[in-house]
């Protein structure tokens, strides 16, 4: 027993298929050399800038509105897209229309467009004689080469995160449980407002968290919708590269570096709030 | 009661046996929400691209399209896409043998770890390898005295390209072959098959379709990716410059026809990929990974 | 309260899952829909709901119209086969649910729903489970909660959907003795749906046998089991034999042979002759009677099955005897008479 309880600990559980070693180690080799080796000189560039300096980069005023813009445009984008990516997931699973299969496929055009060429077709659309943008003007309404124009921007980028999470929980729920609200009294409002959207409530989360994070870092989609004002409508990636373009390497770095941190203690937090509820509830997403 | 006259109309079952739809009036009005959304966020943006271009004839298109750097331009976007998919696709299947098929501590860690650039802003992948390469870094006079050039030429763009769209392929692998579980291949070890035999018979046939998908969706964002090739690329016109960077310069220079008609040729490939992609779920769902999220 | 279904029709999609059922429940009985899957009994549960919308047909909860109403207005309790309680909510707040969606006119005060809920968990036997979420709970504890939570809005009628059908044998046991229980004490009138002949029969008050969308009998476990009114129903419930047999002279013939049992009122011709394995009398001599060669023998708790071969292509009978009798039998040739038997014309 007590030989057993020590050898217990082991590094991977016995298989008789080969290749574990290889596939391990092309693995590791490849995601050391691209993935961690270049991230971790970030790291070490923003560390050997020094606290005080560091600090002085990243609370640089300009910095700091570029940043508020890039995670203040990308969370109301990111709300948007949950209201109406919430709507057309359940427009999509549960209703039948003509050309529902082709809208389907549509919804993942964001993530097949190259967001340069979404970019200039949004801008082209919502600039002041644009489409759409000469029935937005006289109404005193501006979106290309102002803040909203990002949050569009952003918008088409995130849709398909928040749809595709929210789909596919949306086909399993159990319409028995719809029917045993409706056997209880519950109104049609009531039975999705405090029985489905709360049961869907940690997939929804996901895919804002997706399309927060996918927001935040987007670059070529806005850069040409948003006019790059500084201090109004300059987001944090396109500061980074005009730090770059002045070979302000330290700066480009600080900001680079609090857009990870940001990013990666939402995406953290996100986790926490989904483990908690998979232990609470016994499910998440 | 009026009420009550109506309710007893012979054959009025409208309001039984609907608990779990909405009213027609609510259903048509989700659905209309759901079109104009489409219609504004997606669907006019498309159409605008291909309008945009034929907008002065298909002659001025067809004049853009045949510039050389446009050419060159769309040389560079193959031979980086033909570089970093295969790359990525030898990894991805390294990758989802060892997750999927061994259990071992840190698992979750490593598979966390590949998920790693799809949060990271593509500024900041090119960022990554500026730092690396550039001028400044410790790797820049050994470079400098082999003559290497790595930054500001193709291998940048290759090394951008290949870490954002380095989780595509093995994401789409690891859930499939998970779902698959080992004993296809505990028989065929256990009828005398080699490894590489086993792999090569038994695995590959059953993930090929979920392979496919995740090389369409793999391709797609190499050959789109703009923001981290842009930092890396220098933007030396017929040089270093893939479509996407080069739509962006002709947009710049107020030469819209150009930009656009380079952008049709994009916009196309997406629709492609979307065709493939959905002709791919709906014959195969079964063996594309079980989950749509990317 | 009573309830009554008058000549209810449900196609789906043209076809037919339900032909012109009519069915009258008594105010405060319990009430087994039984049948095989396919018979059409989880359908008009569903009509009684309001869950479905008939083709055609009325349903009367007293003396009042339900047909066109819907489900929300019916006031029942219904408890589905799977829970399908709320998993985001605790046991408390599912039990709770059906009081704190009625508009605020009809709604209790905050207290007086959580006092009312509490008292049913203690009913259904699960205080101090009320913080719990419904993934914490096992699945008799489950059916319990969807139990309390379909009583808590004091419906017209509970409706249950095979209740039991997703729990293990022995949980199904005492699920079973409890429900009796809890319907004697609050008496509401309760309808359920099984395909389980041994729990319609424990259970309920009186059995509705369906089979291919009719109602083939409706009657009290005793009159079902012992009067079968048709082939369907002898052979649903309960184990039965079925024997090809002719009536001539005011007797049952087994082929050249009478077989020693009067049917002066029947009509000449053929017939079909049912009867229990344990509804027989072994004889030794013959004069008329069934006889034939064991051809295996099981014993089957108190009992021993016996099945004979009686030959000319007839199929086996099966009897029942007690052990000891059945070791003492002539395996060669065994003869016996139905005591108890029906017969049914094709």
């Amino acid at each position: 027993m007590a030989a057993q309880t020590r050898k217990s600990w082991q590094f991977r559980r016995p298989s008789v298929l080969p290749g574990f070693g290889l596939a391990l180690g092309v693995t590791l080799f490849w995601l050391t050399l691209i993935v961690l080796i270049p991230l971790a000189g970030l790291a070490i560039r923003s560390s050997g800038l020094g606290a005080a300096k560091f600090w002085a980069l990243a609370a640089d005023p300009r910095t700091l509105n570029a940043l508020r813009i890039s995670f203040g445009t990308a969370f109301l984008a990111a709300i948007l897209n949950v209201a109406f990516g919430i709507i057309l997931a359940w427009v999509l699973v549960r209703y039948r229309f003509p050309g529902k299969r082709i809208i389907d496929a549509m919804v993942d055009l964001p993530f097949a467009l190259p967001t340069a060429v979404a970019g200039i077709a949004l801008t082209t659309l919502y600039a002041p004689n644009g489409w759409i943008g000469q029935f937005l003007t006289p109404l005193g309404i501006k979106v290309a080469f102002t803040p909203l124009g990002i949050v569009i921007a952003l918008v088409f980028v995130g849709l398909p995160f928040v749809v595709r999470t929210v789909q596919p929980v949306m086909e399993e729920i159990d319409r028995e449980v719809e029917e045993a609200a409706a056997t209880l009294g519950a109104t049609r409002f009531q039975t999705i407002s405090r029985v489905l959207l709360p049961g869907l409530a940690p997939a929804v989360l996901t895919g804002f968290a997706l399309a927060f994070a996918r927001g935040v870092g987007e670059y070529g989609s806005v850069i040409f919708i948003a006019g790059n004002i500084p201090y109004v409508s300059e987001i944090a990636p396109l500061l980074i590269v005009i730090r770059l373009e002045e070979f302000n390497y330290p700066a480009a770095t600080a900001i680079a570096a609090v857009m990870l941190i940001l990013s990666f203690s939402l995406l953290f937090v996100i986790n926490l709030i989904q483990s908690w509820s998979r232990r609470r509830y016994g499910y998440g997403a | 009661m009026a009420h009550d006259t109506q309710a007893l109309a012979p054959g009025n079952y409208a309001r039984v046996g609907k608990a779990t739809t909405e009213r027609p009036l609510a259903r048509w009005t989700l659905i209309g929400i759901s079109l104009v959304f489409l219609l504004l966020i997606l669907l006019l943006p498309l159409a605008a691209v291909f309008f945009e271009a034929l907008r002065k004839g298909p002659e001025a298109f067809l004049e853009a399209l045949a510039d050389p750097e446009t050419f060159s331009a769309i040389r560079l976007t193959l031979i980086v896409a033909g570089i970093s998919v295969p790359l990525n696709l030898v990894f991805g299947i390294a990758a989802a043998w060892a997750i999927a098929k061994f259990e071992f501590k840190g698992k979750a860690f490593l598979t966390t770890l590949i998920d790693l650039p799809f949060s990271v802003s593509p500024v900041i992948s090119g960022l990554v390898f500026v730092l690396l390469f550039g001028s400044h870094s410790i790797l820049a006079p050994y470079l400098q005295s082999y003559g290497i050039k790595i930054l500001f030429a193709v291998p940048a763009l290759v090394l951008a390209t290949v870490f954002v769209t380095f989780p595509f392929i093995a994401r789409e692998l690891i859930p499939l072959m998970q779902e698959q579980g080992t004993s296809d291949e505990e028989a065929a070890l256990s009828l005398g098959a080699s490894g590489w035999q086993t792999f090569w018979y038994v695995t590959l046939p059953n993930i090929k379709w979920g392979l496919l998908y995740g090389v369409l969706l793999c391709n797609a964002r190499a050959m789109g990716e703009f923001g981290a090739v842009s930092v890396v690329s220098g933007h030396i016109r017929g040089v270093t410059n893939t479509m996407p960077l080069q739509v962006e310069i002709l947009y710049n220079e107020y030469n819209f026809v150009a930009a656009f008609a380079v952008a049709t040729l994009l916009a196309l490939l997406a629709l492609v990929t979307l065709v493939l992609k959905t002709l791919l779920e709906l014959r195969y769902s079964a063996e594309i990974s079980a989950s749509r999220r990317h | 309260m009573e309830v009554r279904v008058e000549n209810i029709r449900k196609e789906f999609e043209r076809f037919p899952a339900l032909h012109d059922v009519s069915l009258s429940i008594r105010s405060g009985e319990l009430i087994a829909l039984l049948g095989p899957s396919g018979s059409g009994k989880t359908t008009l549960l569903r009509l009684i709901a309001g869950l479905e919308a008939p083709t055609q047909g009325k349903i009367f909860f007293g003396d009042d119209d339900a047909s066109y109403k819907s489900v929300q207005e019916r006031n029942i309790g219904f408890v589905f086969q799977h829970y399908a309680l709320f998993r985001h909510m605790t046991v408390l707040d599912n039990v709770a649910f059906g009081l704190k969606v009625r508009p605020s006119s009809r709604r209790p005060t905050k207290a007086e729903i959580r006092e009312r809920a509490s008292k049913l968990l203690d009913l259904v036997q699960l205080s101090g489970l009320e913080k719990r979420y419904p993934t914490q709970l096992s699945g008799g504890q489950r059916q319990r909660v969807a139990l309390a939570r379909a009583m808590a809005v004091e419906p017209n009628v509970l409706l249950l959907d095979e209740p039991f059908g997703a729990l293990d044998a022995q949980v199904r046991k005492d699920l079973r003795k409890w429900l009796r229980e809890i319907h004697d004490q609050t008496g509401h009138t309760t309808v359920f749906v099984t395909h389980d002949q041994e729990e319609a029969l424990e259970l309920a008050d009186r059995i509705v046998v369906m089979s291919q969308g009719r109602i083939e009998q409706v009657g009290t476990p005793d009159e079902i089991y012992d009067t079968p009114v048709s082939p369907f129903v002898f052979r649903f419930i309960g184990q039965s034999n079925c024997l090809k047999v002719r009536v001539a002279n005011g007797e049952i013939w087994l082929d050249d042979r009478p077989i020693g049992l009067p049917a002066k009122d029947e009509a000449e011709g053929e017939a079909l002759l049912y009867f229990r394995p344990h509804d027989i009398e072994i004889r030794d001599g013959c004069g008329g009677c069934i006889a034939g060669v064991v051809a295996a023998s099981r014993r089957v708790a108190g009992t021993r099955h016996l099945e004979l071969e009686i030959g000319n292509g007839h199929a086996l009978m099966e009897i029942e005897l007690p052990p000891e009798r059945a070791a003492a039998v002539d395996r060669s040739r065994l003869a016996f008479r139905p005591t108890k038997w029906k017969l049914f014309r094709e």
